[in-house]
């Protein structure tokens, strides 16, 4: 079945990325070992546990084996850089990452679809702002977004926070509201136009003007063959880009200096701790394939010619 | 020549103006620029537009006109060779998995698939990680990001040419498969390798800034308009926007008007991608 | 019945307006089958969408179509839904495009008896199930259930007459349905639309680039140029005294005329669909 074949397949892209991951170390000048220590002062115990985390005294495969078995069970190894349990720094991260990756996505669903609908349907003012918007919305960076949010409503207005991430569940909303402002816009900016442009197809296909010539209401053809029709190539682009939201919530969170994934796996590039690194990349390859097929399964769902030969 | 005017338009012509006067001033930065722009004086700091300043100083009192002049450099090279790099890779992989089809499609097709599977800034970073930071391996590691996006389309379409008449019959008259692909299959993919490669260069723009921004990519003290924009983050909280807001501007303006050239360019496809 | 006085329609260009329809007259009495002939571009289709109202939206289009001392032109609203739904209805070429391909072919009928014209689920169930065997189709239920990537051409158009007649309107615009359909299929399709024809005493309006084919159908054919009625007469007379020179090339130009001859007449039984389903 459809749904069979896209996990097993995903499976595999898994076990062939993290053998990727596992083997990128190797691709470094120099000896495994002097690229996880990088310079740093090390006594024989934790170079002999590095040795161990890593079984670089045994053949390659083995090695990748023993790798892959602990991560399956949670055991990502311990911090390069201060010998913290990376599986307990992963916890304390995902929430929020995951809370920002999860509030962006509904901004972009909510606000591109819905601006694109109207922009659709209607000439008016909204219109114009799509247009508007999603010709300079998709050039705006991220980080510049965020900077932008943050200099207009935390620096000058004061009214949201300037950095963390907060407790509780209304605290941290407030607090990544902007970020996850910053991380949707250009997004959700390129969205709107898309499905703008979708629904005014829909508007003139054949299926929709027949059912007008029939006599079908209005309000009903709009919804029922224009929008639900024109949700077929919308979904695709909003999936692709809510894949997106993973690689963009790096920034985002570095610039807001939020707690999360994003922030931590920029400072473990930065000081080269390579364990984190691979923990993390493992992680967000494994979201976002998932977050892939989900988009494929919604596709599979909505369209009943997917998975099936056609006729003549 | 008077086709490409009528096809951009007013508006599209404005666009290829921008983007024409970015890339002089990157070209002509060393002869331009008032200024040394890595070089600042402490006292200088945090002026105000003026006469000799045209956008004021830095926290760091370096001329910023000066910076966003010779960044406009590090902020084009980059993307250039993100673009290039990609369209000749994934071209050349989607004609050869065309060309032979069968066993060579599919496992190239795997491979690509596999590169499908991380977020471009993902790949990046690894790559950072393991060869160290800056802009030649940020590139390079983004080229190979972006290639299956490329090779995916050039193959649909070669895809469908590959079993057109003008393609078959040379090839059963026993002419070499890369000259057919060369002489025949290849003129009718370049438009799309063009659009492409003009979609491509505004995303790479934007995602090599953001590694920039992140300290990963083009290092300091050099001038680049990703790195000032994080440079300047702080004067911004301090109230001194100048840096940090005109390097992000220079990024809108250029890739918004590069969209735009590459949308009328193109098509309707060109705003539909994003990484 | 249906009368069209100097119609004309012109789209706003680039260039300046383009002009479709000149000065279009012609009428279809009640129960009449009216060919309208031409080719490509002639502006055959256009002149059935004026009817219907269905014209693109930047569409400037004068004189009048009185249907029964109504003029359609002058609708608009809920007495132009009506219309649409009870009164006049439209098969078109391509059932695939005309079809929601998210929609069951069950769906597809229900919207056209319960949104457009006003029957209860429940009735409009069973009259879809009515009408399916009334246009020849044997498998009801799973025709009912399938989607339209699943059915054949031929299948399709017969779901699209059924939805037709349903309403049992007095006028049907048939804008060339049978010439993406391979001859045998052309054929039965003819013969449901004739049948339901004389069942109802519809009057037929019936567009086709085929000389033939409309001589074997209608009862009279316009013959249609670049927007302007050129030749209007009975078949027979177009035959054999074509009167204007496009007629002339238009009959010329046909292979050898098969169905056109006195003692051809198309089949008047309905043959029972064989659909092809892939699942």
């Amino acid at each position: 079945m459809y749904v069979l074949r896209r996990l097993l397949a995903l499976v595999g892209v898994l076990i062939v990325s993290s053998f990727l991951v596992f083997s990128a170390m190797y691709a470094a000048p120099g000896s495994p070992e002097n690229f996880l220590v990088q310079g740093r002062t090390v006594t024989p115990e934790v170079l002999a546990a590095i040795r161990e985390q890593y079984s670089l005294d045994d053949p390659f495969f083995v090695r990748f084996w023993n790798w892959l078995t602990n991560v399956l069970q949670g055991d990502f190894g311990q911090s390069l850089t201060n010998r913290q349990e990376v599986g307990d720094l992963l916890a304390n991260r995902l929430p929020t990452t995951l809370s920002l990756v999860a509030l962006s996505a509904l901004i972009i669903v909510i606000l591109g679809i819905g601006l694109g609908i109207i922009a659709g349907v209607r000439d008016g003012i909204v219109d114009k702002i799509v247009l508007l918007g999603s010709t300079v919305g998709f050039a705006v960076p991220t980080f510049f977004a965020a900077l932008l949010l943050m200099s207009v409503f935390s620096v000058g207005l004061g009214w949201f926070p300037v950095f963390g991430s907060g407790t509780g569940f209304l605290d941290r909303l407030w607090h990544l509201t902007l970020p996850a402002l910053a991380l949707a816009l250009p997004s959700a900016a390129v969205v709107a136009r898309i499905t703008r442009t979708a629904i005014r197809e829909e508007r003139d296909s054949e299926h929709s003007v027949m059912a007008i010539a029939r006599g079908v209401p209005a309000r009903i053809v709009l919804r029922r063959h224009v929008i639900r029709n024109s949700m077929l190539p919308v979904s695709t682009i909003v999936g692709v880009h809510i894949a997106g939201l993973i690689a963009g919530s790096f920034v985002v969170e570095y610039a807001f200096t939020l707690d999360g994934l994003g922030t931590l796996l920029v400072t473990a590039v930065q000081r080269k701790d390579f364990a984190v690194v691979q923990a993390i990349a493992i992680i967000l390859v494994a979201g976002f394939g998932i977050i892939n097929l989900l988009v494929d399964l919604l596709y599979a769902a909505i369209d009943p010619r997917v998975g099936t030969r056609h006729a003549s | 020549m008077k086709r490409f005017v009528k096809r951009m338009g007013p508006l599209g012509m404005v666009a290829v103006g921008i983007v024409l006067v970015v890339v002089l001033g990157a070209v002509l930065a060393p002869v331009i620029a008032p200024y040394d722009p890595t070089v600042g004086s402490v006292t200088q700091r945090y002026l105000g537009p003026s006469a000799e300043h045209l956008l004021g100083t830095d926290q760091a009192g370096r001329d910023i006109f000066s910076r966003l002049l010779w960044g406009a450099r590090s902020s084009l090279v980059g993307p250039l060779i993100v673009v290039v790099v990609t369209a000749v890779f994934g071209t050349v992989l989607a004609l050869t998995s065309v060309w032979f089809g069968g066993l060579v499609d599919s496992f190239i097709s795997r491979i690509l698939d596999l590169l499908f599977a991380f977020p471009n800034l993902l790949l990046a970073m690894l790559a950072i990680v393991v060869f160290g930071s800056g802009l030649s391996t940020a590139a390079l590691a983004l080229a190979v990001a972006y290639i299956p996006y490329t090779a995916r389309v050039i193959r649909s379409t070669a895809l469908r040419e590959r079993n057109l008449p003008y393609i078959r019959s040379p090839q059963l008259q026993g002419i070499a498969g890369p000259v057919i692909t060369v002489r025949h299959l290849l003129p009718n993919v370049a438009p799309l390798i063009i659009t492409g490669a003009t979609i491509n260069f505004g995303f790479a723009m934007i995602e090599l800034a953001a590694l920039s921004f992140l300290g990963l990519g083009v290092q300091p003290p050099q001038a680049d308009w990703g790195l000032m924009v994080s440079n300047g983050q702080q004067s911004l909280q301090k109230g001194y926007p100048a840096e940090s807001l005109l390097a992000g501007l220079c990024i809108v303006i250029t890739v918004a008007a590069l969209g735009y050239v590459g949308e009328k360019l193109g098509g309707r496809a060109a705003a539909g991608r994003k990484a | 019945m249906l009368d069209i006085r100097s119609l004309s329609l012109s789209i706003a260009g680039d260039h300046g307006a383009l002009e479709i329809l000149r000065n279009v007259s012609l009428t279809v009495g009640r129960g009449e089958a009216v060919g309208l002939v031409g080719e490509s571009g002639s502006g055959k289709s256009m002149t059935l969408r004026s009817i219907l109202r269905t014209e693109p939206r930047n569409a400037t289009v004068t004189g009048s179509v009185t249907l029964e001392g109504v003029d359609l032109l002058t609708l608009a609203g809920e007495p132009l839904r009506m219309l649409r739904a009870h009164e006049v209805s439209m098969i078109a070429q391509n059932p695939h495009a005309v079809l929601n391909p998210v929609l069951p072919i069950g769906r597809y009928l229900a919207e056209g008896m319960h949104d457009a014209q006003g029957l209860s689920l429940k009735a409009a169930r069973l009259r879809a199930g009515e009408l399916l065997e009334q246009v020849g189709i044997d498998e009801v239920d799973r025709v009912l259930a399938a989607y339209p990537h699943q059915l054949s051409g031929g299948m399709l158009q017969r779901v699209v007459i059924a939805g037709a007649i349903a309403g049992k309107p007095k006028l049907m615009l048939a804008d060339e349905p049978t010439t993406a359909l391979d001859v045998t299929t052309q054929a039965e399709v003819m013969a449901i639309l004739d049948d339901c024809r004389r069942e109802l005493g519809m009057a037929l309006l019936f567009v086709t680039h085929d000389l033939d084919l409309a001589a074997a159908v209608c009862d009279r054919i316009n013959v249609m140029k670049d927007g302007e009625i050129v030749e209007t007469g009975v078949p027979d007379q177009l035959r054999d005294h074509p009167a204007h020179p496009y007629t002339r090339e238009l009959m010329e130009s046909r292979p050898a005329g098969i169905l056109w001859s006195p003692d051809a007449t198309p089949a008047p039984t309905i043959a029972k669909g064989h659909d092809d389903f892939s699942y």
